[in-house]
């Protein structure tokens, strides 16, 4: 490690209307290693990096690179001082071409003239020393996410980046592509770059930095080198209290199959097919988890056994009725409970307050009708004890939920799913972008619901929240299950077999 | 009917749909440099009115037709940076600010002609030139080789146009901030400088649009236009951002026109039709463009304007 750091970030501060994003933190970086930025959504992480990138001017602090002052006023200025980002979301104008996204602000050896014939030979180049082949010739928008993370790699690297900052960079890849992503940042690193990682996955974390820092409420709350910290340690000095990363699971006797899928057969919103000859049992007192990458189904298949989509061939049965292509309200009387994946679109209506979608499914039991009208007092006892059972923090049950945290919103939906007795309990993507603490009370209730006899399907692309709830774990892949393994198999095996290789292929390596 | 057809009416409908696509080609052109950049500017018939008046005007006291188009350009360049002003550095809807520079180009270009010149005095108009060896060619001759220079180079500036959006920085760097203008801007790429130039461009040639008719006609007259400019907009979605799909509509355009007049003139559409008639080309217009345009998707930041960092 070099003696003056390549950055070092003082005192910075950054405010917006109402929000202290940045609160007098510190961070530096050293040329050759990587330091993580670790921290719940909202933590201040990307704020702090656009700061760093001239997207954002800090309100206090100062900055220096390789020891000299510098202020960096905008991109350009970034880019002039040799830093590099990858934003959390895709910085690619899809309707161009690679070469030209690469080319972009750059200046062409044409003179007005585009020059991406050499544009395209370094790209091939830079591609090949780094394994980031692409073809340069190809537009953007028919690039897989992979793919398009490569040309966000590249225009860095184009630009002579020696500082790069990464922000939540393996947000949407496979297993396989992260581990592919990261032989490239260690090459970087080896040829003596900087590189600043942000995620909030702490496998991932541990794996590549060398050096973490945690921000919480836009201050620096903890700071570690990677020796010597675990998973455990990390998340507790992003919640600020000791977690349970894997809930407690008691042994529960299993019983019959609740939820039976045989042969189903779905076509998608465009026409093609999207589930494909998928059969599946989730028996009484398990669950079953279903790993894999986003768009390979899962959505589908929580909506069809909701009654939500209908089945072009196959059946789905509740508890022993025949469900297939019933309409919600039958599904839901068979005993079927569903938290779907888009808590605001699907799972809530946000201008209602608590008490109202609390009541959104039982809105036509006698409990809360008196002569055809809706018993208001009976609706805010009911309200007031599931708000209670389930910790949602709200002011009042009569907030608008779009008022309320993530976290907060996924619980009150779990509250409402889970006040009957059901047979069969769907949760899609339970705890995506939700924080710790209240991920933890979304497992531990979900594990509850497990010993209550329900059989429990988890969909979920996060594959340590796949290994800590589920009892098997099924592995969809182009609207099919690749197969139905325990928690035993490893990390790599799961990843391949989302990637479509069968579990014999996978565990021959 | 049979008037219709032949060699001098065919020849006379063809040359004159060229003519008439002329300012809807020119006006079109400029709008697509600015919604391939994101910014949609509606005001385009009213820069074209005080284009033409202005135009006009010179060419009424020079005598020279070249001073009127460059008059016409001129005050083109200082409506278009005023667009852009409003659009881009003031950020204003460009669903609304758009008709406001129409509105003022419609009072201005009429306040201006009635205070100036009052009664309608024809002018000098473009001479023809014939290109030698191909205006002699028959029948093809005549309707493609035997117009004033204008008709050329508002053609001329398709290719060029092409040129520009798909084969240089500039261009691709429309191309960039229409599409994707925090993209651009992460890579040093000025989002409105890009955007100044390009509504600026439009103006340009929404200026020359207006003096390229009120020449050509020889004459001005309270709204000249007759909404030309709204067209113009329209032929932008009709040829789906693209050089060569907008000179289609444009023709399109001046065909249908073109047509319209020459049945009128031999009797074929009888004179109490003609105000349905005169209507026709829009409307056929604007029937092709529905068909057509759904299949082609909008540059994505279009009528957005763009702060850095939200
Ligand atoms: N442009 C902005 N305007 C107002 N508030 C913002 C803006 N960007 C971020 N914030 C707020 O600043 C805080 C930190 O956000 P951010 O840096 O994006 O967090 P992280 O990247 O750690 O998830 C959040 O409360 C967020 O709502
Ligand atoms: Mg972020």
């Amino acid at each position: 490690m070099a003696d003056v750091p390549m950055l070092e970030m003082k005192g910075i501060t950054k405010r917006f209307p109402g929000v202290l994003a940045n609160d007098n933190v510190d961070f530096d970086l050293y040329a050759g290693e990587v330091h993580t930025l670790l921290g719940e959504n909202g933590a201040g992480k990307s704020t702090l990096m656009k700061v760093l990138y001239g997207l954002y001017q800090a309100d206090e602090g100062e900055m220096r690179l390789n020891g000299e002052p510098v202020t960096i006023t905008s991109p350009t200025s970034a880019i002039e001082h040799n830093i590099g980002m990858i934003h959390q979301h895709f910085m690619l104008v899809d309707t161009l071409t690679v070469a030209e996204n690469v080319a972009l602000g750059l200046h062409s050896s044409r003179g007005a003239l585009t020059d991406l014939d050499a544009v395209s030979e370094k790209i091939v180049d830079l591609g090949s020393q780094y394994g980031l082949e692409i073809d340069p010739a190809a537009t953007v928008w028919q690039l897989a996410v992979g793919q398009k993370q490569r040309v966000e790699i590249i225009k860095a690297l184009y630009r002579e980046a020696q500082l790069l900052i990464l922000d939540e960079p393996t947000a949407v890849l496979t297993p396989q592509e992260v581990d592919q992503l990261f032989e490239t940042l260690n090459q970087m690193t080896a040829d003596g770059r900087g590189l600043i990682f942000i995620s909030h996955k702490l496998h991932e974390v541990l794996a590549l930095s060398d050096r973490i820092t945690v921000l919480r409420q836009g201050r620096v709350t903890g700071y570690t080198t990677t020796e010597g910290a675990t998973r455990a340690s990390l998340a507790s000095m992003m919640v600020g209290r000791d977690v349970k990363l894997a809930p407690d699971k008691p042994e529960v006797e299993t019983g019959s199959a609740a939820l039976e899928i045989t042969g189903l057969r779905v076509i998608g919103d465009r026409g093609n097919v999207v589930i494909d000859g998928l059969d599946l049992d989730v028996r009484r007192g398990e669950i079953l988890g279903i790993a894999g990458v986003s768009g390979n189904g899962q959505r589908e298949l929580a909506e069809t056994i909701a009654g939500l989509r209908d089945a072009e061939a196959g059946s789905i049965s509740i508890a022993g009725t025949d469900v297939t292509n019933g309409r919600p309200v039958d599904v839901r009387a068979a005993g079927l409970a569903y938290v779907p994946e888009g808590r605001m679109k699907d799972g809530s209506i946000g201008l209602f307050t608590v008490a109202e979608n609390l009541l959104l499914i039982d809105h036509n039991s006698k409990e809360f009708l008196d002569a055809g009208l809706l018993n208001f007092d009976a609706i805010r006892t009911h309200s007031q004890t599931l708000v209670d059972e389930f910790a949602v923090k709200t002011p009042s049950l009569d907030t608008p939920v779009r008022s309320l945290s993530g976290g907060n919103i996924q619980k009150l939906i779990l509250a409402r799913e889970l006040s009957g007795t059901p047979n069969v309990l769907i949760a899609s993507q339970p705890t995506r972008g939700v924080d710790i603490g209240a991920a933890e009370y979304i497992h531990k209730r979900l594990v509850a619901q497990r010993s209550e006899d329900t059989a429990i399907l988890v969909i979920s692309e996060d594959l340590d929240e796949i290994f800590g709830l589920s009892d098997r774990i099924a592995v969809m892949y182009e609207g099919r299950i690749m197969g139905i393994v325990d928690t035993s198999i490893t990390r790599e095996e799961i990843g391949l077999m989302m990637a479509g290789v069968t579990r014999e292929e996978a565990a021959a390596g | 009917m049979s008037d219709f057809f032949t060699e001098a009416v065919l020849i006379a409908t063809v040359a004159g749909g060229i003519r008439l696509a002329v300012p809807l080609l020119l006006a079109a052109l400029g709008e697509t440099f600015g919604q391939r950049s994101g910014v949609l500017n509606l005001g385009v018939d009213g820069i074209m009115l005080l284009g033409a008046f202005t135009g006009y005007y010179t060419v009424l006291k020079t005598g020279n037709v070249w001073y009127g188009l460059l008059a016409g350009i001129a005050i083109g360049i200082v409506l278009g940076l005023a667009s852009s002003l409003i659009s881009v550095t003031l950020q204003a809807e460009q669903g609304i600010s758009g008709i406001g520079v129409y509105l003022f180009g419609l009072g201005m270009s009429d306040l201006l002609f009635q205070r100036l010149v009052g009664t309608p005095v024809p002018i000098t108009k473009f001479p023809k030139i014939d290109i030698p060896g191909l205006s002699d060619i028959p029948w093809l001759g005549g309707m493609f080789f035997s117009h004033s220079v204008v008709v050329y180079l508002a053609f001329l500036s398709v290719p060029v146009a092409m040129f520009i959006i798909n084969k240089t920085n500039f261009g691709m760097n429309i191309r960039a901030v229409g599409e994707n203008p925090e993209a651009a801007d992460s890579l040093g790429v000025s989002v409105s400088r890009v955007r100044y130039a390009t509504v600026t461009i439009g103006g340009t040639l929404a200026g020359a649009a207006g003096a390229a008719l009120a020449i050509d006609l020889g004459i001005f007259q309270q709204n000249l236009t007759n909404a030309q400019g709204f067209i113009a907009i329209a032929l932008v979605y009709f040829g789906a951002w693209r050089p060569l799909g907008v000179m289609a509509g444009a023709l399109l355009y001046g065909f249908v026109n073109s047509l319209v007049l020459q049945f009128k003139t031999l009797g074929i559409i009888p004179q109490s039709w003609s105000d349905i008639a005169a209507m026709a080309p829009a409307i056929i217009t604007i029937l092709a463009l529905v068909i057509v345009a759904r299949r082609f998707r909008a540059p994505s930041a279009l009528t957005k304007p763009f702060t850095r960092g939200t």
